[in-house]
C-alpha cells in the first residue's frame, strides 16, 4: 500500500463592500466602504458574524485537532482585505489564526492582497499586490509563502510561468475534467513551460462533497460521515495526494454548525489515520513528497467557480467589463498622484467580489437563491460601485491628473 | 362551455389597462380554450372583434358613458361643466344592473366571469337569480385607485360584498391578492393570482422615424428622456416623479422628462413642474394611441412607473416591448412576472432620483437591464394566464 495524504486548503477571504453610495453622495462622501445599515453591506457586522459563526469555532476545532494529531497538517489562504478588517475589528479572531500558524502544522499560500483579478489586466499591479499581501503574511504570521494561488483559482499556463519564474515551488488550479481527460487530480502535476514548479489540482467531486453537499438532506449521501468519507478517498488505489479545495467559511457559515460540520471536521482525521500510510501534507510537503505524474496545459482560463469554470461570472456581462475596465484605466495616474488613501480605495474596488455582486446570469435564470450578494440586484451593486468609482475619479482630477 | 363576461370597457373605447386585459384574455380564451364568450358592455360600439360575442346591455355611446365617470375613478367624477358629481356612476351601474338581468333572462351559461367593481353588482344579481358560478376578476381595489387612502365607502361596500360571496377571485398579482385579503378579509385560498401578460408577437421594431421629433433632436444633441405613461390620477404617483426629477437635473442637466396621459391631476401637476421650477425640462403630452402610444415608450431612456400602488402595471411590461428599460415602485405587481427592472419604493424620492440618474450616466446599465428584460418578456404569453382560467371555469362549471 503506498501512501496516501490528505492535501487540506482554506481560503479565507472578505472583500470591502461598497456601501448605498448614491449620485448625491459624489463629492460629497470620499468614504465607499463604511456602510453602517443594518445589512450585508456593512462589513464590520459581517466580520462580526463570520467570527463568531465561522472563524473562532472553526480555528478552536483546528487547534484540537493538531493536539490529539500531531499528524494533522493543513494550508491556508487569508487575503488582504480580510486581514485589514480581523485588525480593525475583531483582533481576537486574528490572533485565533496566528495561534494556529505558531503551531507550525499550518501553510500560508500567497496570492494578491486585494483579492483582485489584476492578472488580467495589469501584470504590474498584480506583482504589487502579490508583494502587498507577502508583506502582511510576514508580518502576521511570519511566513513567506512558497506556494501561489489565484483570486477565485483562476489560472492558466501564463500564471504558472509567472509564478515559476518567481520562485514559488507550487500554484493551485481546479481538477477540471475537459482539462483532466483522463487523468485523476489526485497526483502532483507539473505546468506546462515551467521549469521547477509544481501543480496541485482540486479533487472538486470530493471537496464540494463537504463545501456544498454535506448539509443537503436530498443528497442521496447524506448524511456524511467521516467514516464514509474516509473510505471513499481510499478507493484511488495509486492516488498519493487528495486535494481539498475550500472556502473557509464552509464550516460555520456556508454549513450550520446543526449540520454536524465540526464534528465531521474533527472526526475527519482520526478515521482517515487509522490506515498506515495515511498523513496529511501541506501542499510544499505534498509537492516534495511525491512525483510529478505528468504535465498540465491550460492555454485558457479556468477557475473554480460555478458549472463553467470560467470568468463569466466576474466578467460575463458589459456591466462588469465596463467597470473593471474603468478601474484599471485609471492605474497610471492613481498610481502617480502617491495619494495613497486614493490608491488604497482603487485598490479596494478591485476585489474581485464587486464584479460578481453584478453577475446577472443567475438573476435571469430565475434562481435567485444562487444570487450571493450583499445587493438586491446585479443593477443596484454597479450603480453603487459607478458612483463610488466616479468620486474617485473627481478626487483623481482634483490632484491634478487625469485632465 | 359557455361564459358570460361582464365588463366595462374594451379597445379601442379603453380609457386604460383594464379593457386591454380583458381583450387579451378573451382573445387567448377564445383562441385556445374552445370557450364560447359573450362579453357584455355598458354601451353601445363597433370593437371590430370576431373572436367572441359583444352585446351592449345600454344603448348609449362610449362618450356618454364616460361623462359619467370611467372604470377607474371611484372617487370622484366631473361632468360637462367641471362639477364633480357623486351620482352619474351609481347610476350608471344601477342602469347596467338591470339590462344585464333583463338580458340574462334569455341567455344561458356555464360560468359567469366579472371584471371589477363597476360589474359587481350586476353580477352578484344574476347569480342570485341564476345560481350560476360567479369568478369575480380584480384588476384593481378601491384603496389602488385611491392611492392608498380609504376610497370612496359605498365602492368598498360593493366590493366588500361581491368579494365575500363570489365562488372564485382572480387577482392579476400576488400584490392585489394581498391586498384583497388585508383591506376585505377574504380567505387567500379563494383568491387565484393569474397574472395580466403581454403577446411578444404583437410588438415590433418600428422602422419609421420616431413621431416626436423634437424630442430626437435633444436626444442628438445629448439629452435623456425619461418617460412616463399612464392616467394623470393619484393613484399613479406622479408628484413624487416630479420631485425626484427636480433632483436628477440638478445632477443631470440634459434631461427631459416626457409625461403621456390625461387625468384629473393634469393642472396640479403643471403647477408642481412650475413651482419646482423644473417646468422647461418637463413635456406634457395627452392620451395617446396607436404610433404615438408606441413611440412615446420608444424614444425614452428609461420608463418610471411610480405608482403609490399597482396592481399589476402593463406599461411597464409595454416599455420593455418597445425598447425602454424600466424603473418601477415596489408597490407594483408587474415586479411578479418580470425580475430585470427597478425597483423603488414609491416614497423614496431621492433614490428614485439616484437609479434615474444611473440609467442616464451609465449606457451599460440601461443595456444590460434591457437585454435581460426582454429575455423575460419574450417568455410571457397570455396563453399560460387563459390556462389557469380555464382550469378555474372547469373546477367551478356545474357538470
Amino acid at each position: 500500500m503506498n501512501n496516501k495524504s490528505i492535501v487540506l486548503y482554506l481560503h479565507v477571504h472578505q472583500p470591502f463592500r461598497v456601501k448605498h453610495y448614491t449620485v448625491f453622495d459624489i463629492e460629497n462622501d470620499h468614504n465607499y466602504f463604511n456602510s453602517r445599515a443594518d445589512n450585508d453591506t456593512n462589513n464590520e457586522k459581517i466580520i462580526h458574524k463570520v467570527a463568531e459563526k465561522s472563524y473562532l469555532p472553526t480555528n478552536a476545532k483546528l487547534m484540537q485537532i493538531i493536539n490529539e494529531n500531531p499528524e494533522f497538517r493543513l494550508s491556508m489562504s487569508i487575503s488582504g482585505t480580510v486581514l485589514e478588517q480581523l485588525e480593525m475589528w475583531h483582533p481576537e479572531a486574528l490572533k485565533s489564526f496566528q495561534d494556529l500558524v505558531a503551531t507550525g502544522k499550518v501553510e500560508i499560500v500567497g496570492e494578491t492582497y486585494y483579492h483582485s483579478l489584476a492578472f488580467f489586466y495589469s501584470r504590474d499591479e498584480f506583482e504589487r499586490q502579490i508583494d502587498q499581501h507577502k508583506k502582511i503574511v510576514q508580518r502576521l504570521f511570519n511566513q513567506s509563502p512558497k506556494v501561489l494561488r489565484n483570486t477565485e483559482l483562476a489560472y492558466n499556463n501564463e500564471l504558472a510561468m509567472w509564478a515559476d519564474e518567481h520562485g514559488y515551488d507550487g500554484i493551485l488550479a481546479e481538477g477540471w475534467d475537459p482539462i483532466l481527460g483522463w487523468r485523476s487530480p489526485n497526483y502532483v502535476y507539473k505546468p506546462i513551460n515551467t521549469s521547477n514548479i509544481k501543480l496541485l489540482m482540486k479533487n472538486y467531486k470530493l471537496s464540494d462533497d463537504i463545501a456544498f453537499r454535506f448539509g443537503d438532506h436530498n443528497w442521496s449521501e447524506w448524511p456524511l460521515t467521516a467514516d464514509k468519507f474516509s473510505h471513499w478517498m481510499s478507493e484511488d488505489q495509486n492516488a498519493t495526494n487528495i486535494n481539498l479545495f475550500m472556502d473557509y467559511e464552509t464550516f460555520g457559515e456556508h454549513q450550520w454548525e446543526h449540520s454536524g460540520i465540526f464534528d465531521f471536521l474533527e472526526h475527519l482525521p482520526k478515521e482517515w489515520l487509522k490506515t498506515s500510510g495515511h498523513d496529511f501534507k501541506t501542499i510544499s510537503e505534498a509537492i516534495d513528497e511525491y512525483d510529478v505524474k505528468d504535465v498540465i496545459d491550460m492555454p485558457y482560463t479556468v477557475t473554480w467557480a460555478d458549472t463553467e469554470r470560467d470568468l463569466s461570472a466576474w466578467l460575463g456581462n458589459s456591466m462588469q467589463v465596463n467597470a473593471i475596465n474603468s478601474l484599471y484605466f485609471l492605474e497610471k495616474d492613481i498610481l502617480n498622484s502617491s495619494d495613497q488613501e486614493l490608491i488604497n480605495d482603487w485598490r479596494k474596488l478591485q476585489t474581485s467580489d464587486h464584479f460578481y455582486y453584478m453577475c446577472t446570469k443567475w438573476f435571469n435564470d430565475g434562481d435567485i437563491h444562487a444570487y450571493f450578494s450583499a445587493y438586491d440586484t446585479p443593477y443596484e451593486a454597479y450603480t453603487n460601485f459607478m458612483n463610488s468609482f466616479q468620486d474617485l475619479r473627481l478626487r483623481l482630477i482634483k490632484l491634478g491628473f487625469l485632465s | 362551455m359557455k361564459v358570460l363576461m361582464l365588463g366595462w370597457e374594451l379597445p379601442p373605447y379603453n380609457s386604460g389597462g383594464l379593457g386591454v386585459a380583458s381583450y387579451n384574455l378573451c382573445k387567448a380564451l377564445s383562441e385556445n380554450g374552445n370557450i364560447d364568450i359573450e362579453f357584455i358592455l355598458p354601451y353601445n360600439a363597433d370593437h371590430n372583434i370576431n373572436f367572441m360575442k359583444i352585446t351592449p346591455a345600454i344603448n348609449q355611446s362610449f362618450k356618454s358613458l364616460k361623462k359619467s365617470g370611467i372604470a377607474y375613478d371611484s372617487f370622484s367624477y366631473i361632468d360637462d361643466q367641471g362639477n364633480v358629481k357623486w351620482l352619474n356612476i351609481f347610476d350608471q351601474q344601477e342602469i347596467f344592473e338591470n339590462a344585464v338581468s333583463r338580458l340574462v333572462e334569455d341567455l344561458s351559461f356555464d360560468i359567469l366571469h366579472a371584471h371589477d367593481w363597476l360589474t359587481f353588482k350586476a353580477a352578484l344579481r344574476v347569480k342570485q337569480k341564476r345560481n350560476i358560478p360567479l369568478i369575480l376578476h380584480v384588476h384593481s381595489i378601491e384603496s389602488d385607485r385611491s392611492g392608498n387612502h380609504r376610497g370612496n365607502p359605498m365602492v368598498m361596500e360593493i366590493e366588500y360584498n361581491a368579494l365575500n360571496m363570489a365562488d372564485r377571485i382572480i387577482a392579476v398579482s400576488n400584490y392585489t391578492k394581498n391586498k384583497i385579503i388585508e383591506d376585505y378579509q377574504v380567505p387567500a385560498d379563494r383568491i387565484e393570482v393569474v397574472h395580466n401578460k403581454i403577446n411578444p408577437y404583437e410588438f415590433y421594431d418600428d422602422l419609421q422615424e420616431n413621431i416626436y421629433k423634437g424630442l430626437s433632436k435633444y436626444k442628438e444633441y445629448g439629452y435623456k428622456i425619461v418617460t412616463s405613461i399612464g392616467r394623470l390620477t393619484i393613484q399613479k404617483g406622479l408628484p413624487n416623479l416630479l420631485h425626484a426629477f427636480k433632483l436628477v437635473l440638478e445632477k443631470n442637466p440634459k434631461t427631459l422628462l416626457f409625461i403621456v396621459g390625461s387625468g384629473e391631476q393634469y393642472r396640479e401637476l403643471l403647477d408642481l413642474a412650475a413651482y419646482l421650477n423644473i417646468g422647461q425640462n418637463v413635456i406634457f403630452a395627452d392620451f395617446q394611441r396607436g404610433k404615438n402610444y408606441r413611440d412615446a415608450f420608444s424614444i425614452g431612456d428609461l420608463f418610471v412607473m411610480p405608482s403609490v400602488s399597482e396592481p399589476f402595471g402593463i406599461t411597464a411590461l409595454e416599455a420593455i416591448g418597445y425598447n425602454s428599460p424600466a424603473l418601477i415602485s415596489k408597490q407594483s405587481g408587474a415586479a411578479e412576472v418580470i425580475k430585470n427592472f427597478l425597483k423603488v419604493d414609491f416614497w423614496d424620492i431621492n433614490e428614485m432620483a439616484n437609479q434615474i440618474s444611473a440609467v442616464i450616466r451609465y449606457p451599460d446599465l440601461h443595456d444590460e437591464l434591457l437585454n435581460n428584460a426582454k429575455i423575460e418578456f419574450h417568455n410571457l404569453s397570455w396563453n399560460d394566464s387563459a390556462t389557469q382560467v380555464h382550469n378555474l371555469y372547469k373546477e367551478h362549471a356545474v357538470a
